[in-house]
């Protein structure tokens, strides 16, 4: 390939990310977009790299879009969501307890441990915690928040802090720990979580995870062109289907930014990101 | 509208198949009731089916059950657009199976139906008529009920004490036979794993072929260490003329070098050895092989009848092959003396000159024998008499 004319920036999570986007970017320059992509190792990277010219668009974890968000707000710049998965909208996290648990409600949790999953982790750490805090409890101060940090910088895409936490819950190091729906269905499915052997204490109210974020300043046409062949992919493409699945999306959808207000107010009472982006949190290694 | 009631089964308990299941009988667009009692239950099935691209809508009943109304998304068919279907799997007599086999059929089974997008598999004999062979089914369910266990189906323990110089010959025998079943493994397996699946009873006869074959390799060693003997000679003609088999330029040419040819001849051979055999142990072994070499020559001319049915100029290939290999051969001294003597003295039983004689005498009938069946096979594939005597007289005098 020349130089191509439109760059997407991807968080490295797992191996399959090359596989899913060598395939895209062979789709898309068949079909004439001179597509070409970036790895990064993590999302504090990417976004910073949609700022300085080096990434026209990011796929962008949900707090990688707050994130983005906020430092363009604070330039006077603007990013935009030009399209998610099908099935990063509605998701809901659960605060699961053993079975046997004598813990009947979020009140109950005052004095406990919880688990949570990476510090950077919207769906294992940051949402709970915020759902906890609206019930009156704040961690750390009525309860004990026990960390299960698996490779930070990737903002829980890597399910392993997820799993370690529910192992834990399981040997009764922790009283409660937190996990995003599908995955509670999952370890049960994959036998982590042995059915029947644990029950949701809580479910928070939706929220919405990945989207492309485009970068302030990207060439207009390009990002409009992917977007369109990206809407226009079709699970009944075989040659297209392999790299859906392993994306997880059945359809792509137009990019929405209703679904992350919660979020927002997490990062904020976990003093996580700066009103600038900046990041707050000390302990944050990635 | 359908409904199921999942009850008290969690969807990481069984409840997922029963969900799956009933969907599978809408079409899109239709909806499902579910009605569960299980802990945890509605949150899995938003999950579940957000993933699967069904949507969702929840409700309470007066009775206080959870009801979940699933409306079926469209890309459970969509998978199976364009899916490729890939011919019978079960053939009656007269059946054909696919003239060409896809590669996108891969390791499919016959008659299964393969979703397109799956990845194409390269097999080199995917056409029929190269390999097709209309008894194949047959012969691979002969070979199937006929297959021996060498523990017990030999007598091993037979008592007989032979001089010292049978007993060689017996050796020499079993390292020329060992030999020469190498070869007669190794070129059907060089062949079964190139096999496209479609043709599942080629691939099947070809299967136990090799398993023939690695049993004959275990009797012939082993009985040439019965009494301790060591292997003795090998030539380099004998291995010369099996390197040819090796080279066959293709499936049919080695089929009919190998099977019509050389294993024909060998049924000879090893009738010749269980009539002459010093012992009980050879006689026996050498029965059972010539059972199955059997087998193998009537693949071979089945194949041979099918493939020049469908392409009558192949005949002049065949004839070809064999002229060939026998100018590659001339140079070459062809079955070596050790060998000859020895089936020599196996008919003779001693080393006097009358039972001498009668040994040789009984080699030349052998030869003879050899080289009529051969003639046999040329002719009902179609060669005419003279030109069958003429090739049949070609054939490497390796026997094999």
């Amino acid at each position: 390939m020349n130089k191509p004319s439109l760059v997407m920036g991807a968080v490295a999570y797992a191996p399959k990310v090359v596989t899913i986007w060598e395939g895209f970017k062979a789709a898309f320059a068949k079909q004439g977009l001179a597509f070409d992509y970036m790895l990064y190792s993590n999302y504090e990277a990417q976004v910073e790299a949609q700022f300085d010219g080096t990434i026209h668009l990011a796929w962008n974890s949900p707090l990688a879009w707050v994130r983005a968000e906020r430092i363009a707000r604070s330039r006077g710049l603007t990013v935009e969501a030009v399209a998610m998965r099908n099935t990063d909208c509605d998701l809901r996290s659960l605060i699961v307890v053993r079975a046997d648990s004598p813990l009947k409600s979020a009140a109950d949790l005052r004095g406990k441990t919880l688990g949570v999953g990476a510090i950077d982790s919207p769906q294992a750490t940051l949402i709970p915690l915020h759902h906890l805090r609206q019930a009156g409890l704040v961690g750390g101060r009525d309860f004990t928040v026990r960390r299960f940090d698996v490779l930070c910088g990737k903002h829980g895409d890597h399910i392993g802090g997820e799993r370690d936490a529910a192992v834990a819950l399981l040997a009764g190091e922790v009283d409660a720990c937190c996990m995003i729906d599908g995955n509670h269905l999952a370890f049960g499915l994959d036998g982590t979580l042995p059915a029947g052997s644990t029950r949701a204490l809580e479910t928070t109210e939706p929220y919405d995870h990945c989207n492309f974020t485009v970068s302030p300043g990207a060439p207009a046409a390009e990002v409009a062109r992917f977007t369109q062949m990206l809407l226009a992919m079709r699970w009944d493409d075989p040659e297209m289907r392999p790299l859906m699945y392993l994306e997880g999306v059945r359809q792509w959808k137009p990019g929405r930014v209703s679904g992350y207000p919660q979020l927002e107010t997490a990062v904020d009472e976990a003093a996580f990101y700066g009103p600038d982006g900046r990041i707050l949190d000390a302990d944050y290694r990635y | 509208m359908p409904t199921i009631d999942i009850e008290d089964l969690g969807l990481d308990e069984g409840a997922l198949f029963l969900i799956r299941r009933a969907l599978a009988d809408l079409q899109t667009g239709e909806t499902l009731t579910v009605r569960g009692r299980a802990p945890n239950w509605e949150r899995h099935l938003d999950s579940w089916r957000r993933h699967e691209g069904h949507a969702m809508a929840t409700r309470a009943t007066p009775d206080g059950v959870t009801e979940v109304v699933l409306t079926r998304g469209p890309w459970a068919e969509d998978r199976w657009r364009g899916a490729l279907a890939t011919g019978q799997s079960q053939l009656e007599p007269g059946d054909l199976p696919a003239a060409e086999a896809d590669a996108a059929w891969g390791l499919a089974a016959r008659g299964a139906t393969v979703e397109a997008g799956s990845p194409p598999i390269g097999f080199s004999l995917s056409t029929r008529d190269e390999i097709w062979a209309a008894t194949a089914g047959e012969l691979y369910r002969q070979a199937a009920a006929g297959q021996w266990d060498p523990q017990t189906a030999i007598d091993w323990d037979a008592p007989f004490d032979l001089p010292p110089v049978i007993e060689a010959a017996v050796a020499q025998v079993m390292t020329y036979l060992v030999e020469n079943e190498n070869a007669a493994l190794i070129v059907p397996a060089r062949h079964l794993g190139q096999v496209h699946p479609h043709y599942r009873e080629v691939q099947q006869a070809l299967a136990l072929q090799c398993a023939d074959e690695a049993r004959h390799i275990e009797v012939f060693t082993r009985r040439l260490g019965l009494r301790g003997h060591a292997p003795m000679l090998s030539t380099a003609g004998g291995q010369a003329s099996l390197h040819s088999l090796l080279r066959a330029p293709d499936f049919s040419t080695a089929a009919f070098l190998l099977s019509v040819l050389g294993e024909g001849s060998f049924i000879n051979l090893l009738n010749f050895l269980h009539e002459h055999a010093p012992d009980p142990v050879t006689r026996q072994i050498c029965r059972l092989a010539a059972r199955d070499e059997a087998r193998h020559v009537a693949f071979g001319m089945a194949h041979l009848e099918h493939r020049l049915a469908a392409q009558p100029g192949y005949l002049i290939r065949l004839q070809s092959a064999i002229e060939q290999r026998h100018e590659e051969l001339t140079p070459t001294a062809g079955l070596n003396e050790e060998v000859f003597d020895a089936l020599v003295l196996l008919a003779a039983g001693e080393l006097t000159p009358p039972a001498v004689a009668r040994g040789h005498l009984a080699v030349q009938r052998l030869k003879a024998d050899m080289a009529a069946g051969r003639k046999a096979r040329l002719l009902r594939l179609g060669f005419l008499s003279d030109e069958a005597q003429r090739l049949s007289d070609l054939h490497t005098r390796n026997f094999m």
